[in-house]
């Protein structure tokens, strides 16, 4: 038996699923799920994994300082005296010579952000932004011009939804432990799973409907959808009436995308849409049309993410049982967290990524890390000298790395601040390593939802490296910059007191559940007068003058997908349940052992054209990029497509498990680091030739 | 006798590993060394839609197991009061000829010890009260850790519901 237990949040991905870890002295035995918020102790390949993680020597074990050419792999160790002493006063010239906001700053996105925000923002520069150009961005602008909610603004009620409407999102096996558990509850409870994707997964196999859509015609199903549910009064006029604009201007926009029109475009039936159609109508509105996750797909994601939003909207899902419940914070309950980020005055200039001025309808929330290249090599708007990247690897997430590893030879500074080796890091010139989620104590994050509270990683066991959480790493870091008074604790015990200052709750209350609870039963708004859309009419949106008045229309015609030459096919990628994230998963131990590789699957009878057989070894091209990868033969992909897993072909010689291991989808997704109308990169316009390897 | 059983509902089950690595975790097994295997079956169309079929296979604690009777030093032992399969690992001399007699490739290399180990049901969670990690840990609670007269049961209620006249009302 365990010596102890300690409550806290996962981080092998980005779900942050709440655990509880075993620890007998100062190690782990087992990580579990935290039984008091998932119902069971159930926890994910990845999560079980992070045992593997904490004695791993696999990754940086002290600040290294690079010691030859940026990405030669020549470091010396370096006290972290000398290694935040060599950022800071590379930081402080930056500043001097081109303003601070000539220093930007990128993470992974999530909750746990406080301390970098803190950190950019004290040293006066306005930029900070994630990830999730490379993945949920049009998604999160989308759902925030129609419903003025972000992407994870919403929390689906699965367990009692009667429909969920998948376009693509691979609920199975890109999984988050309690979402999956919550959609197999659902399946068990009766509700029905539609997937819509252009290959097979194993979300389609437990569908009770899947429809192989022709690549890149996801919109003009939606707007079939929206078509026949407004043509034959199935949407739920009540909630239209009270909670939403534009509804006539909708109507007149679909009254050409007919189920017809979309069968020819889709390859679906128009029988089968109207079906579904009719079917989520009556099932209304415990419909879930899920908002997606990793929605960088095409150019007009934005526009597909928008109807995906309005058809939650016409079906009255917002706020009903077995649809999308509006997430509550604790500050809806009247007991907010403090948040360092607050007390610092907000920078007033312009972004590098043109969020609020090129891109006006964009929000610099998350910000474009695709224009990070551009603006290094244009110097427009203004020239960015100094970058730290935090938990996040540009060069293994964003299309076309060696282009982005070009520009970033620009920089006067790169920074990596991560857990892992990582391909940034590799390629920069500190490596300041951060303890792993399992020897660190973070902040407090509010647990928006439909009962909202607190949750907090807290530290497992003992450090076994010389690294450091980020609580000291940036205030360290700020200090060094003169602007330490916006990190105002010696201790992360201090600042959590700190952030619970008037909630009446105290840092040993997690110690109990793993978390704290602020309402015994969940909040729902009234449907009538309630509800909170953060839009400028606090209605949906599906005509918003906002965009119009930004020169983005509310809607736009559906047009064909980019054509496909002769003997190309279009690159799609997605994830498996034992690596999402290629920085934390890829290079573990237990994982690696179940997939270090990915294949290229393709349809069976392009492979046979093609003289390809199961295993073979294959050459995948696009513009001059060569890549090398094995075959597996299916029938369940749409035969224009071949896939492969992303994150693979890792070039960090130090991660000796996962160097050099299959292939990487972001070196063929050639020129594809731009920014399409949703924020997003259009990561699956992205065509390959394919032959095999003689 | 063998008293428990693992019964896996194919329903939930998704195939995402987490079993296998909840055992490989608890119980320190080496690279190679999988003392419970998800072999996926399929895609296979099943009323219009491909459908996969994970089996599940950690060891069977058979009545009467192959592997102890292949044992030449009494490593490899059947618990009398529940009847789990286990190995003494001080009597283990690595001889391997468990791994030659168990019909179904329970018994696993350990390379790191030169002994063999295999799925004992997580015995020392069992007599804590509580249940193999596999079954804890799984991501959708598709395994459940019960007596073969319950697995019977469930697989008689589910089976009646299929055919009740009354089931879609």
């Amino acid at each position: 038996m365990s010596s102890k237990r300690v409550y806290s949040i996962c981080a092998m991905c980005t779900g942050r699923c709440p655990i509880v870890v075993d620890v007998e002295g100062n190690e782990v035995e087992h990580i579990w799920g935290n039984p008091n918020l998932l119902g069971g102790y159930n926890l994910c390949p990845r999560g079980a994994a992070g045992k593997a993680l904490l004695n791993d020597t696999e990754r940086p074990k002290n600040p290294m300082i690079r010691d030859g050419e940026r990405g030669s792999g020549k470091w010396r160790s370096a006290s972290w005296d000398e290694a935040l002493d060599y950022v800071a006063d590379g930081l402080k010239k930056t500043i001097e010579k081109y303003g601070a906001k000539s220093v930007v700053l990128s993470d992974r996105g999530g909750a746990i952000t406080e301390f970098e925000k803190t950190f950019i923002a004290a040293i006066g520069s306005p930029n900070y932004f994630n990830h999730h150009a490379t993945c949920s961005n049009s998604i999160h602008n989308g759902h925030l011009s129609v419903a003025g909610l972000a992407r994870n603004g919403v929390t689906y009620d699965y367990k009692n939804a009667k429909y969920l409407v998948s376009f693509g999102r691979n609920l199975l096996e890109s999984l988050v432990t309690g979402e999956a558990k919550n959609v197999i509850d659902m399946i068990e409870n009766g509700g029905k799973l539609i997937h819509i994707d252009v290959r097979w997964n194993y979300t389609a196999a437990k569908a009770d409907r899947f429809f192989m859509i022709n690549p890149g015609t996801d919109y003009a199903l939606a707007l079939a959808l929206i078509h026949v549910i407004i043509k034959d009064s199935l949407y739920d006029a009540d909630f239209v009436n009270r909670w939403t604009v534009g509804f006539e201007e909708l109507a007149n926009f679909v009254k050409p995308y007919t189920p017809e029109f979309a069968e020819k475009e889709t390859g679906i039936s128009a029988a089968e849409i109207v079906k579904l159609a009719h079917d989520v109508g009556n099932a209304k509105p415990s419909v879930i049309f899920h908002l997606g996750w990793m929605t960088a797909w095409y150019s007009n994601d934005f526009y597909l993410r928008r109807a995906i939003c309005s058809l939650n909207a016409l079906l009255g899902a917002y706020e009903a049982k077995g649809g999308l419940i509006i997430n509550k914070t604790p500050k809806d309950v009247g007991k907010p967290l403090k948040s360092l980020l607050a007390q610092v005055p907000k920078p007033t200039e312009p972004r590098f990524d043109g969020c609020g001025t090129k891109y006006p309808h964009l929000s610099g929330q998350w910000g474009l890390a695709q224009e990070l290249a551009h603006v290094l090599l244009t110097d427009e708007p203004y020239p960015v000298r100094a970058y730290i990247v935090f938990r996040h690897d540009p060069l293994a997430s964003l299309p076309d790395p060696d282009y982005i590893r070009s520009a970033f030879k620009k920089l006067d500074l790169l920074v990596s601040i991560d857990v892992n080796y990582s391909e940034t890091g590799w390629f920069s010139d500190v490596i300041l390593p951060e303890d792993t989620y399992l020897e660190r104590t973070d902040h407090v994050i509010a647990r928006n939802g439909p009962k909202p509270g607190y949750i907090l990683r807290q530290a497992a066991v003992q450090r076994r490296f010389d690294t450091r959480p980020r609580s000291w790493i940036f205030k360290e870091l700020a200090n060094r910059l003169g602007v330490g008074q916006y990190f105002p604790y010696n201790s992360i015990e201090e600042l959590i007191a700190w952030q619970l200052e008037g909630t009446g709750y105290r840092l040993e209350d997690f110690n109990e559940k793993g978390y704290i609870e602020l309402v015994d039963k969940p909040i729902m708004w009234d449907r009538t007068n309630g509800l909170k859309f953060k839009t400028p009419s606090g209605k949906i949106e599906f005509f918003s003058k906002k965009l119009e008045d930004a020169g983005v229309p509310s809607f736009i015609p559906y047009e064909k997908p980019i054509e496909l030459k002769p003997g190309r096919f279009r690159l799609v990628t997605s994830k498996c349940a034992i690596h999402t994230q290629g920085r934390t998963t890829l290079n573990n131990k237990l994982l690696n052992e179940y997939v270090n590789e990915n294949h290229l699957y393709i349809h069976e009878d392009k492979a046979s054209e093609l003289g390809i057989k199961e295993g073979d070894l294959l050459e995948v091209e696009n513009e001059g990029e060569k890549q090398y990868i094995k075959a597996k033969l299916t029938k369940y992909i749409h035969p224009e497509v071949v896939f492969m897993l992303h994150g693979f072909g890792d070039s960090v010689p130090l991660r000796t498990r996962s160097y050099g291991r299959g292939a990487s989808d972001i070196r063929l997704q050639k020129g594809l680091a731009k920014v399409a109308i949703g924020g997003n990169c259009p990561y699956t316009e992205c065509t390959v030739s394919v032959k095999k390897v003689k | 006798m063998g008293k428990y059983y693992i019964f896996q509902d194919q329903k939930r089950c998704i195939g995402c590993y987490a079993c296998e690595l909840h055992c490989k975790t608890k119980n320190n097994a080496p690279e190679g060394a999988k003392l419970c295997r998800i072999v996926p079956t399929g895609p296979q169309v099943v009323k219009g839609v491909p459908r996969m079929h994970f089996v599940f296979m950690p060891c069977f604690h058979c009545e009467k197991p192959w592997c102890v009777y292949a044992c030449p030093t009494g490593a490899m032992t059947k618990r009398s009061k529940d009847g789990i399969v286990y190995v003494k690992s001080d009597l283990c001399v690595g001889c391997k000829n468990c791994i030659t007699a168990c019909p179904w490739g329970v018994p696993q290399w350990n390379s790191e010890t030169g002994k063999v180990m295999k799925c004992d049901y997580c015995m020392d969670r069992i007599d804590q009260g509580l249940q193999p990690a596999c079954v804890t840990g799984c991501t959708t609670g598709a395994l459940k850790f019960i007596t073969p007269s319950e697995a019977s049961q469930i697989k008689r209620e589910k089976f009646a519901k299929d055919i009740s006249p009354l089931k879609k009302q």
